[in-house]
């Protein structure tokens, strides 16, 4: 089962991604490849196995919700490529 | 003997006997970087004046006579996808390039307890996504035991400083190998924890089922010391494990007798390098020497381990990437008349083709018709995988492996081939597939004088039995005579 070029423009579009002919080309091929090599999984034996997700003792760990106050915006809205009045910035969305 | 030379238990009983100042040991490692990085290339960001003055302050508090920790004073460099409040963290991306971090990552705190220094930000493949720091978007980092060759990835910059001796000690993190193999590469002790050990909090997130921070040492009695430092419970990680704090350092007992070590017949087989293969017998033979008894195993199910690990890691990078948007920090495009272009044209710009390569193979697992096949069955195989070490840990005490089936290769010879760049984690990404610790020892040079580690694998949260182990067989055997050369790549 090899990917297609358009399935690898739609699995970028799905990741925000804009790619160049020239990129959808390799990605393509290295997909191709790496699939290959990810489909050696289905020789592996797995029934009646569960999934991992984590590696530790499956434990649900709980705490109380409570607002913690971080306390310095100027530190986290520095970082915002526009900013105004505290607030991040972004084209107008509604017409 | 040069200061920079020293490891870092030397020269805290120097600093403890008032025989060097942390002024003039700080300053012998900027003089290092000075001498040595426009060659090795292993800092994204130098911290000169901050450490400088940290330095001081410690001197003067020390001479004053008041508490100080053991530590006060000493240098540290820090992987550059670990947040220093204050400080920029760039991930060695576009994305990050003049992200400023707003807190400290919890091993930043832990450190900042002791009054540690921090020498600089070192460089790593992108979002530490690689295993030859060449995917830096920045610049590659070169291998002080052959400069045209790679340090290994992605904490190269870690493991290039400790060896080229511009830190005494760094911090990396490990996520299929990423502190192992580059330790390995460069000659230099490298230590995973187990999963769940150390706080990720403040840590950029790459996979967050597997990723870890573990120290890069000169030797191992420096890797027990700075675990010691950076291990324990943290409310901010819930996925770092509520348990008692350990000394590692009462681990450092230079005898293995009794222990048994596996040896996966895997892993000395097929695809590894004979030079390598016959180090790792050697060291199997002097474990077997010094009173262990070393039996060969086999894990069988440990050759599907990367393809899990690709399948796994890069779906979960692909969600932790998703919040690179433009909007709250990192890269903007100057190109954009609506939102959607803000997020497409700023993650396409933004992010370097080895990160965009696995953000494609992560949607695509998790994508609708493939989630079962792919993401879901690897999971299952995971399950397998964990099962096969818990049967061999019935057996064993540690098992022992290549770090890695080749020493340093030249730097652009995988570029173009990303499955053959995967195939370079073939020893170490079933660690982290497992969760379990694994760390890399020094061992020997192959013919062309390029260093060759050993991994050592141990039960999950069992790093004791990994330090007796290592500390046994560096207390007997020599590496450290070897110093790198700088030779090649007059650039």
């Amino acid at each position: 089962m090899a990917i297609s070029k358009e399935e690898i423009i739609h699995i970028a579009k799905l990741a925000d991604l804009n790619l160049s002919e020239a990129e959808i080309e390799k990605y393509t091929k290295d997909m191709q490849e790496i699939i290959e090599f990810a489909n050696t999984i289905n020789n592996v034996n797995t029934e009646g196995m569960g999934e991992t997700i984590g590696t530790n003792e499956k434990v649900n760990v709980l705490r109380k919700d409570e607002v913690v106050e971080f306390g310095n915006r100027d530190a986290l809205l520095q970082n915002a490529p526009s900013q105004d009045e505290g607030m991040f910035r972004i084209p107008k969305v509604l017409n | 003997m040069e200061l920079y030379e020293y490891t870092v238990h030397e020269l805290i009983e120097k600093l403890e006997k008032g025989e060097i100042t942390s002024e003039t040991l700080t300053k012998s490692y900027f003089d290092r970087i000075k001498e040595k990085d426009n060659k090795v290339k292993a800092y994204v960001s130098t911290l000169e004046e901050s450490a400088m003055k940290k330095a001081k302050e410690i001197d003067e508090k020390r001479k004053a006579g008041k508490p100080v920790s053991k530590f006060a004073g000493i240098p540290i460099g820090i992987k550059d996808n670990m947040c220093i409040e204050g400080t920029k963290t760039t991930c060695s991306s576009k994305m990050l390039e003049n992200f400023v971090s707003p807190y400290n990552a919890t091993v930043i705190e832990k450190l900042n307890k002791e009054d540690l220094v921090y020498l600089g930000k070192l460089n790593m493949d992108e979002f530490a996504m690689g295993g030859s720091t060449e995917h830096s978007a920045f610049f590659k980092t070169h291998n002080p035991w052959d400069l045209e060759r790679v340090p290994g990835g992605s904490s190269g910059g870690s493991a290039a400083a400790v060896s080229a001796e511009m830190a005494p000690w760094t911090l990396g993190s490990d996520t299929g190998g990423s502190i192992r193999q580059p330790a390995s590469l460069c000659g230099v002790v490298g230590l995973k924890p187990t999963y769940g050990l150390v706080s990720r909090y403040g840590l950029v997130a790459f996979a967050s089922s597997l990723d870890q921070i573990g120290p890069i040492t000169k030797d191992v009695t420096d890797s027990a010391l700075l675990l010691n430092l950076i291990a324990g419970h943290d409310e901010k990680d819930s996925t770092s494990m509520d348990m008692e704090k350990k000394d590692y350092t009462l681990s450092l007992v230079n005898d293995v007798k009794g222990m048994k070590i596996g040896l996966p017949k895997e892993y000395i087989g097929e695809g590894i390098n004979e030079e390598v293969k016959q180090a790792i017998l050697n060291v199997a033979k002097k474990y077997e020497e010094l009173g262990a008894t070393v039996e060969e195993c086999s894990l069988d199910v440990g050759k599907y381990a990367t393809a899990v690990y690709y399948i796994i890691a890069c779906a979960e990078a692909s969600s932790n990437l998703g919040r690179f948007d433009g909007i709250r920090y990192g890269y903007r495009t100057e190109k954009y008349d609506n939102l959607k272009d803000i997020y497409r044209n700023s993650r396409s710009e933004g992010f370097g083709p080895e990160v965009k390569r696995r953000i494609i193979l992560g949607t695509y697992v998790l994508s609708s018709g493939y989630y079962d096949a792919y993401y879901k069955k690897a999971q299952k195989v995971r399950t397998v995988i964990k099962n096969a070490y818990d049967e061999l840990f019935k057996k064993y005490d540690l098992l022992l492996t290549p770090t890695s089936p080749t020493t340093a290769f030249k730097i652009g010879e995988k570029t173009s081939n990303p499955l053959e760049m995967y195939l370079a984690d073939i020893c170490t990404v079933p660690v982290n597939i497992g969760g379990l610790p694994g760390m890399s020892i020094p061992c020997a040079l192959d013919s062309k004088g390029l260093p060759i580690g050993f991994q050592l694998i141990g039960k999950a949260f069992d790093e004791e039995t990994i330090f007796r182990a290592a500390y046994t067989y560096e207390q007997n055997s020599n590496f450290r005579e070897n110093k790198p050369t700088f030779k090649g790549g007059d650039n």
